[in-house]
């Protein structure tokens, strides 16, 4: 089995682009409700690297913390001790070159605004002028396989439609980092497919860095070229797996892959024992 | 038969080429404010001609049914004056004259004749009062949104203030501002601004916690995530409370009329009555009525044009 614990995976193909990691995180603590009665510490030391280009599967029992941790990495939640390196500056609010897809697309995407209107949003945020929105929402819109849906409202779409809308949103401003909480979750099996094999084609097509929390294990391994592993909470690194199948991946040959079997089986026993 | 919600073309949905072929399709409900088809509007297919595989054909009635449809709806309201007009057709109680008596004094006293002129003030005091109520329901229930501590102070203040019978406090406006049109723009103030203000604090309050994630996540100042977040989501709410507003509105300013006043509708009933014009009355009550019913099909209408998108999700949850 090749794996590492701890910081940086050893065995990993070379996908940095860049110098340094873009993202490093460094004895990570969050507790809950600090010196209160009912405190409670979700995160207790967790510590490790993605390199540029990297995608990283963060998996775990449930409960295990990890909404929690995504939610301290993206800047979102306020780390109570430790470190959490965006680029090499501490995050104090959500940076600007990170993008974050929440598993709840209905409720993360405004009912209010057409679907053009909201992939816009952060296009406007960043002042961007109106033909160059228009031209960038019709990219993305394309990047995620959806057509001519623009003046629809998300009520109106399907679920994975819907989740392909705030992939799309969180591309509309070429982000080097993506954080993405159980994204697929809420999707029926047959989608799920398919937005994984989407993710994996915008991770190539946009060079973008991913980060992705997981209760599912199959997915971590058919996605990830690293998995971390967290222990139930308070969470800690329990083992950090390199996934060492081949790329392009597909659902069909990947999952059949014998590799895939023996990681699939690591994982599980990593994440079921207690 | 109300054809509002009905599936609009249910095979409108178009698919894309890589989506999935389970891919539920979508049914587009008709969220049209005035029912027209006007181009671009929420209810729109996205055209590119494809249809989806669950397309049933069906297509919206044409307009005239639908207005009969509407008509038709009225049909109890409609046999309740047809009583009326039989059952008071040889009426000689002074309290009860015929209708068709009432109709005919009304369009003496208020189409042709001078009467409409009470409906003036009457609407200007309506008109100032709500609007000043809406907006300071709406920037104040706002204001104690953003400042947490003063709602936390106020909030129990609002809420005793809140239960006290507006006609109650007319004595003592009467009392500071006198009888003038102050006093009856600041009764109609007074009395409706609550249920503006505790829904604008309450919608806002309930804003969904993953919509402000998001509003972080997409970097919006704070300026931006009140006006495009905060506020579109707590809207539904905020126009419940400006629709119970209006009521009170309307009713205040009836009542700032029936004390110490010599114009505006409120007195002009209240004047029938006391001169013992039974029927000059009940036209005053019946023009009311009518006033009330189209300032409420006005408020309708706006509230189809601003929340289409929520009464189409409202829809389509239902459907689910």
């Amino acid at each position: 089995m090749t794996t590492s614990r701890g910081g940086v995976a050893t065995d990993r193909e070379p996908t940095a682009r860049g110098s340094g990691p873009v993202l490093s995180v460094e004895s990570l603590r969050k507790v809950y409700n600090a010196g209160r009665a009912d405190e409670r510490e979700a995160i207790a030391d967790v510590s490790f690297e993605v390199e540029a280009g990297e995608f990283v599967c963060i998996v775990g029992p449930s409960g295990a913390g990890k909404t929690t941790l995504l939610r301290c990495l993206s800047g979102l939640l306020p780390l109570t001790s430790g470190t959490a390196l965006f680029e090499g500056a501490a995050m104090q609010r959500v940076p600007e070159q990170v993008g974050v897809v929440f598993q709840d697309y209905s409720r993360s995407l405004f009912p209010w605004l057409s679907i053009s209107r909201n992939i816009a949003v952060p296009l406007k945020v960043r002042k961007v002028d109106r033909q160059a929105r228009e031209r960038r929402v019709r990219e993305v819109l394309t990047a995620v396989g959806l057509g001519d849906v623009g003046k629809r409202y998300p009520w109106q779409l399907s679920g994975g439609m819907q989740q392909r809308v705030a992939i799309a949103r969180a591309l509309a401003y070429q982000p080097d980092l993506l954080f993405m909480d159980e994204p697929f979750a809420s999707v029926d099996a047959q989608t799920r497919f398919d937005l994984e094999d989407l993710i994996l084609r915008v991770r190539d097509e946009y060079g973008v860095t991913i980060v992705l929390v997981t209760h599912d294990i199959d997915e971590a391994v058919y996605l990830a070229d690293r998995v971390i592993v967290l222990s139930p909470a308070p969470s800690q690194v329990k083992e950090i797996v390199a996934v060492d199948l081949a790329k392009p991946r597909s659902q069909a040959v990947t999952r059949s892959d014998e590799r895939f079997t023996a990681l699939r089986q690591h994982l599980l026993e990593l994440v079921t024992a207690s | 038969m109300s054809t509002t919600n009905s599936p609009r073309d249910a095979g409108g949905t178009t698919l894309p080429a890589s989506a999935p072929a389970t891919a539920p399709a979508v049914t587009v409900p008709d969220v049209a404010p005035a029912g027209s088809g006007s181009a671009g509007r929420p209810g729109a297919p996205a055209g590119n001609g494809q249809r989806g595989p669950a397309g049933n054909g069906r297509r919206r009635a044409p307009a005239a049914l639908r207005a009969l449809a509407s008509v038709w709806r009225l049909w109890f309201f409609a046999a309740l004056i047809v009583a009326w007009w039989l059952a008071s057709a040889s009426s000689s109680s002074p309290y009860f004259p015929p209708l068709s008596e009432i109709l005919h004094r009304l369009v003496d006293l208020w189409i042709t004749g001078d009467s409409k002129k009470d409906l003036v003030p009457s609407l200007e005091h309506f008109a100032i009062g709500y609007a000043m109520a809406g907006a300071i329901g709406v920037v104040g229930g706002a204001l104690l949104w953003y400042f947490r501590h003063v709602r936390d102070a106020i909030t129990p203040l609002l809420y005793f203030v809140y239960v006290i019978p507006s006609a109650a406090i007319l004595p003592a406006i009467i009392a500071v501002l006198g009888i003038g049109n102050g006093m009856k723009i600041a009764i109609i103030v007074l009395a409706s601004v609550w249920p503006t203000l505790l829904n604008t604090v309450d919608g806002m309050r309930g804003v969904d916690p993953l919509q402000l994630d998001t509003a972080r996540v997409l970097h919006m100042s704070p300026l931006r995530t009140v006006r495009s977040v905060v506020l579109p989501a707590a809207l539904p709410q905020i126009m419940a409370g400006l629709r119970n507003s209006l009521q009170i509105s309307i009713i205040m300013m009836v009542v700032s009329e029936l004390v110490a006043s010599t114009s505006g509708i409120g007195f002009f009933i209240l004047d029938a009555q006391q001169r013992f014009a039974i029927t000059d009355m009940w036209t005053g009550i019946i023009v009311l009525a009518v006033v009330g019913s189209l300032l409420t099909l006005v408020f309708v209408a706006v509230e189809r044009l601003v929340l289409g998108w929520y009464i189409g999700a409202r829809a389509v949850e239902g459907k689910r």
